[in-house]
């Protein structure tokens, strides 16, 4: 019988590094291993002992990508060990640099990761050469979310005003002012992007997949919420580890996460759009609809276009709390350390991100867990690959490859975040 | 707007990695008017929005080619891509050498950039450099002061 080994021993345009290993044997896969080596960063580890106002600035350095996601997780968990609620302005603060990030994130993958993909590019410098306009579109959104970041978080990368209770320092009214014109521009480029999106090729493929996000009553999901997925969870935050558990695979560094009664499950952008699409804002439903989007979709390759109404979102909420924006009257809300253990899963860039902390009366963290989106997608991702080679077994392994890469960056993987880099191998045999 | 920009690129937790940041602060001190010095993480699209509009631009990083540590490599941007296998340090999927060849592509890359490169040696956790990383630190500040002092 014809085998065949398809391997990518480097993963590109991927974050942090790792390898995929496809082994085919006539018309079957029988093996499919996601490898991350990258080697693991022992964050849990560098926070025991320390005290819980350095904990944002230490878990924002998990990632240059999404550090408002790990600073966000971070504080929501401490403060629901003190039992403090942080609400009104600040929360509404803690909502719009969030969205900052999901803008900045998204538009970096979608136009400089993912893109090239579906356009038949090596990468964007090849993408760039025939295709500027897309590139400077793709740039002058994530300056635009990087604005965000920088005015509350007082830089765009590795932000240092956010803390447990609020934040260090809050801004004027009037400083937003210019921000608001530069996002209401971006606005606009944002609904060209979505259509965009939509017109790009995309592979008929579709899994029965469990999608996990948080869903909040009133708005579509950020910093708050109930964890649920389309198969019937409904849990809060501090029920997560009894119901998902990581598991580790001899051929990665990052654990893989399942749920302990079903297995794997996908977070991120799908899942968020699949189980909050009535929450989005009525200019994001109107362009998804007219994108094509149903109100579930259950094609992985359509991640971008979903991304992309999420930018387009990002951009509404953000200008809706500019518009209601009033100085808070104090930046932070006082609070006072118990021993207690708090739980927090925040809606990260690329999915639901979980930190649990154990810190004694002092305030000092005597155990961590950080659970990111990517270690949760992984089973997902292999699952995605056992699905989608044999569909396009007549490839050429070049061809195959490239499907195979695209598939990963479906799930747009922090490996860096993940691991506590990517190569790629298919054999066929 | 600055007529000259150095843009020390690194992660000062990576070890050597933070050598470009290190020669970014000394070069702080005493350039005089229209340079500016940055510190940045080496995320690509900050430096392609950093350097836009600028006449002349020099950029540190560490790099790991195989040359002993501390060797200084010195490239013209204009001339040539970045040899690959140099920058491939970054764990950002758009860095240095991605961000110079798509502002090529774009028609954006500054009139001059020149990229200095210091072989690394430790890229583990760290804040502190290796002893023959830190002996290139001084000769790259003489060097890039000197440059900076001829275009003036």
């Amino acid at each position: 019988m014809k085998s065949r080994t398809i391997k990518v021993d480097y993963l590109a345009r991927v974050e942090g590094e790792g390898a995929l290993y496809v082994r085919i044997k006539g018309d079957r896969v029988v093996d499919v291993k996601l490898k991350i080596f990258e080697p693991p960063r022992f964050f849990e580890a560098f926070l025991r002992g320390r005290h819980y106002d350095e904990v944002s600035d230490i878990t924002a350095r998990i990632c240059g990508i999404c550090p408002i996601a790990y600073q966000m997780s971070a504080v929501h968990a401490i403060e629901d060990a003190f039992e403090v609620k942080v609400d009104g302005q600040l929360r509404a603060l803690r909502r719009l640099i969030y969205c900052g990030e999901w803008i900045g994130s998204h538009a970096l993958h979608i136009f400089l990761l993912h893109a090239p993909d579906f356009l038949g590019y090596d990468d964007v410098v090849g993408m760039a050469k025939d295709h500027p306009e897309i590139v400077q579109r793709g740039l002058q959104l994530k300056k635009a979310g990087n604005e965000i970041m920088a005015l509350i978080g007082g830089r765009e990368i590795h932000p240092i005003n956010v803390r447990v209770g609020g934040f260090y320092k809050t801004p004027s009214k009037r400083e937003f002012e210019p921000l608001r014109e530069s996002l209401a521009r971006a606005r606009d480029e944002a609904i060209e992007i979505v259509r965009w999106t939509a017109t790009l090729p995309f592979p008929d493929f579709e899994q029965d997949y469990e999608f996990v996000a948080l869903r909040h009553q009133d708005e579509y999901p950020f910093n708050e919420g109930r964890i649920v997925s389309n198969k019937g969870l409904d849990i809060t935050s501090f029920e997560y580890d009894d119901h998902f558990t990581e598991v580790h695979v001899k051929h990665s560094n990052a654990l893989h996460c399942i749920l302990k009664e079903r297995g794997a499950y996908a977070v991120g952008p799908l899942a968020r759009f699949n189980l909050n699409f009535d929450k989005l804002s009525p200019l994001a439903r109107h362009e998804a609809h007219k994108a094509g989007l149903n109100e579930v979709c259950r094609n992985p390759f359509q991640s971008i276009i979903v991304r992309s109404v999420e930018v387009l979102y990002a951009f509404d909420e953000a200008l809706r709390l500019i518009d209601e924006y009033e100085v808070p009257d104090r930046p932070a809300v006082a609070i006072t350390p118990r021993a207690a253990t708090g739980y927090a899963c925040t809606e990260a860039p690329r999915g639901l991100l979980y930190h649990r902390y154990q810190i004694d009366d002092q305030g000092r963290i005597l155990d961590a867990r950080i659970v990111p989106p990517t270690s949760q997608n992984q089973k997902t991702i292999e699952n995605d690959l056992w699905g989608l080679v044999p569909q396009h077994l007549n490839l050429s392994n070049t061809d195959l490859t490239s499907r195979c890469e695209q598939s990963i960056r479906n799930y747009d993987p922090c490996i860096s975040c993940a691991t506590h880099f990517l190569k790629l191998d298919i054999e066929r045999e | 707007m600055p007529t000259t920009l150095i843009i020390g690129v690194g992660n000062p937790y990576r070890g050597d990695d933070g050598v470009g940041l290190v020669i970014a602060r000394r070069l702080k001190e005493g350039l005089g008017n229209g340079v500016t010095v940055l510190e940045q993480s080496g995320e690509g699209t900050a430096l392609l929005e950093a350097w836009r509009g600028i006449q002349s631009v020099f950029i540190i990083d560490a790099v790991k080619s195989g040359a002993y540590s501390g060797t200084i490599h010195r490239f013209d941007a204009r001339d040539e891509p970045l040899p690959g296998q140099f920058f491939g340090q970054s764990t950002h999927a758009f860095g240095v050498g991605e961000a110079i060849e798509v502002a090529r592509a774009l028609g954006e890359l500054p009139p001059r950039i020149l990229v200095y490169g210091i072989e690394g040696k430790n890229f583990r956790p760290s804040t502190e450099l290796s002893p023959e990383v830190f002996k290139a630190v001084d000769e790259v500040v003489t060097r890039i002061q000197a440059e900076v002092f001829d275009d003036k």
